[in-house]
């Protein structure tokens, strides 16, 4: 066995910037060589996302619109579904900044009279076992807003006189959803001419 | 230690969860399912085996005085790299376990089996406690886990069991107290009367 080497400055510095340029390097070449997969899964689950979320359709036109919600000057992703010239809804790339952990990423699908179709989880990064519910692999609870009319259906939880059921014990999430659901109704309400 | 006590020891006598009591963050926080409290334990025992590797390597050429910051670099990168490749490659595990993945850095058994076992021994056998003291930790997880959904949701991986409305407490924070103190208490019980 090699003798150890001595805690003398020199050392010290020198093996510090060492192991942090190897893992450097190393984590560089990784993040090089899982850059495509990263990217392509990504776009695969945004496109299945979609087509989760509309009705059958044979064309997508991608458009970015400003968000419609106050003074807010992100913009959202619509992507517009055609069948043969006929609008057949937009599944919306919307988010919020409401959740218990930080941004919510939904995918939800309009159709043209402002009905909510389905709601997709694209991103999120809430409690496991509580908020977590909202995605569609954890439980049902996001299946309420499918075919609901935000005209009728008042995009708020119960405990803000809105008509959502939340999540038992992850009001937060349920409320930053909903708050994600209402800024692509709200965006695409007032975006209705351009399309 | 022959060999082969080194890799038991961590499914019983030196349980990482049960008589260690070490990384109780992950433990405490994931095990709401079978599945998450398994796939937690398989992360965490390929990252230990690699950080236990490398420092074994590498500990001779480390002065004793930045060991530690020398030693969590080199976890956090492996965390990284299992994080980059398994939202590459497996986006479907990902989904379920990419929240719990950069906790690993944090478990205390990572960086207590790089210093207490891997910088004083050889590669051979710090890769084999890495191994040990992994699958000892993924094996407790998914015990706890499964106690934890069966009793929180009726159900386990995934698979439901008892149509039935459950004791919700068990999925939350404080169920995992519960549960694991029980656990624990019966792993005592097992250990003794050997």
């Amino acid at each position: 066995m090699a003798a150890k080497r001595e805690s003398t400055f020199f050392n010290m510095v020198s093996t510090l910037l060492l192991v942090s340029a190897i893992s450097a390097l190393a984590l560089g070449s990784v993040y090089n060589l899982t850059k495509e997969p990263i990217a392509l899964a990504k776009k695969k689950k945004q496109e299945e996302a979609i087509k989760a979320v509309l009705p059958a359709f044979d064309r997508l036109v991608t458009k970015k619109f400003k968000s419609g919600v106050g003074e807010e000057k992100d913009s959202l992703q619509f992507n517009l579904a055609y069948q043969g010239d006929q609008f057949v809804g937009a599944a919306i790339n919307t988010f919020t900044n409401k959740g218990f952990g930080g941004e919510i990423k939904l995918m939800v699908g309009l159709l043209p009279d402002e009905t909510i179709n389905n709601i997709s989880v694209l991103e999120h990064k809430e409690t496991p076992g509580l908020g977590d519910k909202m995605a569609k692999s954890k439980s049902t609870w996001s299946n309420q807003f499918n075919g609901k009319n935000p005209a009728t259906f008042k995009l708020a939880v119960k405990k803000d006189k809105g008509d959502v059921d939340a999540i038992t014990a992850a009001t937060i999430s349920s409320r930053a959803y909903t708050d994600a659901v209402n800024r692509a109704v709200v965006t695409f309400g007032a975006n209705k001419g351009g399309i | 230690m022959n060999n082969l006590q080194n890799f038991t020891k961590g499914f019983f006598k030196e349980n990482p969860v049960f008589v260690l009591l070490l990384g109780m963050c992950p433990t405490l926080g994931v095990t709401t399912s079978a599945i998450n409290g398994l796939g937690m334990g398989l992360a965490t025992t390929f990252v230990l085996v690699m950080s236990n590797l490398v420092v074994s390597l590498v500990k001779d050429f480390i002065p004793d005085k930045v060991r530690i910051p020398s030693f969590i670099v080199i976890i956090a990168s492996f965390v990284t790299v299992v994080e980059l490749a398994m939202q590459g490659y497996a986006p479907a595990l990902f989904d379920q376990l990419g929240l719990f993945i950069p906790l690993i850095v944090v478990n205390c058994i990572v960086l207590g089996r790089a210093e207490a076992f891997a910088s004083k021994n050889t590669v051979f056998s710090s890769v084999v406690d890495g191994l040990s003291m992994g699958l000892g930790f993924a094996l407790a997880l998914m015990i706890l886990g499964s106690v934890r959904e069966l009793l929180g949701s009726g159900a386990i991986f995934n698979i439901k069991l008892i149509n039935h409305d459950m004791i919700l407490v068990f999925v939350l924070a404080p169920g995992a107290f519960i549960a694991l103190g029980y656990l624990i208490a019966l792993m005592n019980k097992l250990n003794k009367t050997k």
